[in-house]
């Protein structure tokens, strides 16, 4: 009698992914933008396939059979190219959940006439998609995640550029949050930068900085001290006023480095630091 | 399922017992860490702490064995050390572990500022049997 | 047993360091350093660190009791030439060498010294003064 399922499915095999499709291409959810009908097929024939061919009687009420591998593997290979795609976790939710539905509707035709039976195997069924269902997402999270991760290394490196100012100074916009990757990356541009031009003098430039606790400024310092180690003199630049009442409010001793209210006037600190003079020039008559 | 474990993938053994061990010591381990494509800085950083531990062994146990291992969990490598002495070990590992404890002109410890550069910092001490300190460097960490 | 050497030049003391310390050496290097300035009178050591590769608490501390020393003895010491990797280590060490003068190579290192030491002899010249001499 509860042979039958496995052999049932394995029979109705076509008839599944018919419903499937059919229910799939229904869906007002479905992204034809993303992904063609015809790839989707291709897709969902080739999990109907997988599950079908490892399901057992055996392993049907055991999720974590190692039989099912394939179809994991599939599943995982599916929510990781979707989640790159940019689907939604809900579409791809949708997707292995519709086929749930497919199976469920070839059991009840299947097994009309003997409900306990039926119930039973709509029970493991649901159980194995819904394990399904977890795995798709952890694994969409994980492509997600990748995604996220390639982003951040990439917003490092392009959000801390070093820009030669002047024969000898340096400066260094810094945008966004300062936290401990960061400053590292930071710190790393700088002091190589100022080997490689010979400069004397950095300029820290926080404006683009939101906010400055007791974290950052700790980072802050750092910088300045591994600059000064170097040799060459830092100063910070572009401090609002909300950030100096933080400072100040949280105790923050600042006194060892110095700091300006602007890039202009860190600029006039650098020149007067070289001895140089910006002057304007006599008009001619 | 899916859980990243710390697999190791190289084993390799070194005994620190004088002085003029330290710096070999601390050449082997830039070796492994270039192997594995680890940054200067990060490097800089693995063999200074490596330095600060190898020299703590000599100098309160007289010397000790150092582990070196090449280790791998999820998509990132590092460098694993295990210092191991049998000195007179720490009575007070709380107190070691304070900043302020190491600026003492004879107490050379510097174990907080040890475990500032690297990702991972344990420490174990049975007083009158030994020190075990282990570290881990990840390449990007 | 090895010997870093030291160099004189003039009012100065030039060392450079290029192989990796060990302890003894870096305590002889000590030791050798104060005999020196005294015997010559030196009025600046100059450490030029920029072929090592790592610096920990231990050579930390012996270029900060040179420091010391040498100011007993009126002479500014000056550690030129620290590669960034190692700046950043020591940072986060917790070691930032307050005290020590740097520079970022010898000859800057050379000007800071002269700058130094003529200060100390024209003590009245103030910033602003040496500012206009510029001009």
């Amino acid at each position: 009698m509860k042979a039958d399922l496995v052999k049932t499915l394995q029979k109705k095999k076509k008839q599944i992914l018919e419903i499937w499709m059919e229910k799939q291409l229904a869906d007002a959810g479905l992204r034809d933008d993303l992904i063609s009908n015809e790839e989707l097929r291709i897709q969902s024939e080739e999990l109907v396939q997988a599950l079908v061919q490892s399901i057992t009687e055996k392993n049907l009420g055991n999720v974590e059979s190692s039989e099912f591998e394939p179809v994991y593997e599939i599943l995982a290979g599916i929510s990781l190219s979707r989640a790159k795609q940019g689907f939604s976790p809900r579409e791809t939710g949708i997707y292995i959940f519709s086929l749930k539905d497919s199976l469920l509707q070839v059991i009840q035709e299947e097994m009309r006439d003997d409900p306990a039976a039926m119930y039973a195997e709509t029970i493991r069924i649901s159980k194995l998609v819904d394990s399904f269902g977890i795995a798709t997402f952890e694994t969409f999270i994980k492509g997600r995640e990748e995604v996220i991760y390639r982003q951040t290394n990439e917003i490092t490196e392009i959000s801390t550029p070093v820009i030669r100012v002047w024969d000898g100074i340096l400066a260094l916009p810094i945008i966004g949050t300062l936290d401990s990757s960061r400053t590292q990356v930071v710190m790393e541009n700088l002091l190589q930068e100022i080997v490689e031009t010979g400069s004397s003098i950095a300029i820290l430039d926080i404006s683009g900085v939101p906010a400055v606790d007791s974290l950052v400024a700790q980072h802050l310092i750092k910088t300045v001290s591994a600059t000064r180690l170097m040799g060459a003199e830092c100063i910070i630049s572009g401090i609002r006023p909300e950030i100096a009442q933080t400072v100040v409010h949280l105790g923050i001793d600042l006194s060892n480095i110095t700091t300006k209210a602007s890039l202009a006037s860190a600029l006039r600190h650098a020149f007067s630091q070289l001895h140089l003079e910006v002057r304007k020039k006599q008009k001619q008559q | 399922m899916m859980t990243t474990q710390l697999v190791t993938l190289t084993k390799d053994r070194m005994v620190v017992k004088l002085e003029q061990d330290v710096v070999p010591f601390r050449n082997r381990v830039k070796e492994h860490a270039t192997k594995i494509g680890m940054g200067l800085v990060n490097q800089t950083k693995l063999i200074t702490a490596a330095s600060e531990l190898s020299r703590n062994m000599l100098r309160y146990a007289g010397g000790g064995e150092v582990l070196i291992e090449v280790v791998s969990k999820g998509r990132e490598n590092g460098i694993r050390l295990t210092f191991s002495d049998k000195g007179p070990g720490i009575e007070d590992i709380k107190k070691a572990m304070q900043d302020g404890y190491s600026t003492g002109k004879s107490l050379g410890l510097g174990l907080p500022g040890t475990k500032r550069l690297v990702s991972e910092f344990d420490i174990k001490s049975v007083p009158n049997q030994g020190t075990t300190v282990i570290i881990l460097k990840w390449k990007n960490g | 047993m090895e010997k870093i050497p030291i160099l004189r030049m003039g009012h100065f003391l030039l060392v450079t360091i290029q192989v990796d310390l060990y302890d003894r050496l870096a305590v002889n290097l000590e030791a050798d350093l104060v005999q020196m300035v005294n015997k010559t009178g030196a009025r600046g050591v100059l450490i030029d660190i920029s072929a090592v590769s790592i610096v920990d608490s231990f050579m930390g501390r012996i270029i900060g009791n040179i420091a010391n020393m040498s100011k007993i003895l009126d002479a500014e010491t000056v550690v030129v030439g620290m590669q960034p990797a190692v700046a950043i280590t020591l940072v986060e060490l917790g070691l930032p060498l307050q005290g020590v003068f740097t520079a970022l190579n010898v000859e800057r290192g050379m000007e800071l010294l002269r700058n130094r030491i003529d200060l100390d002899l024209n003590p009245e010249d103030d910033d602003d003064d040496a500012i206009s001499d510029a001009d």
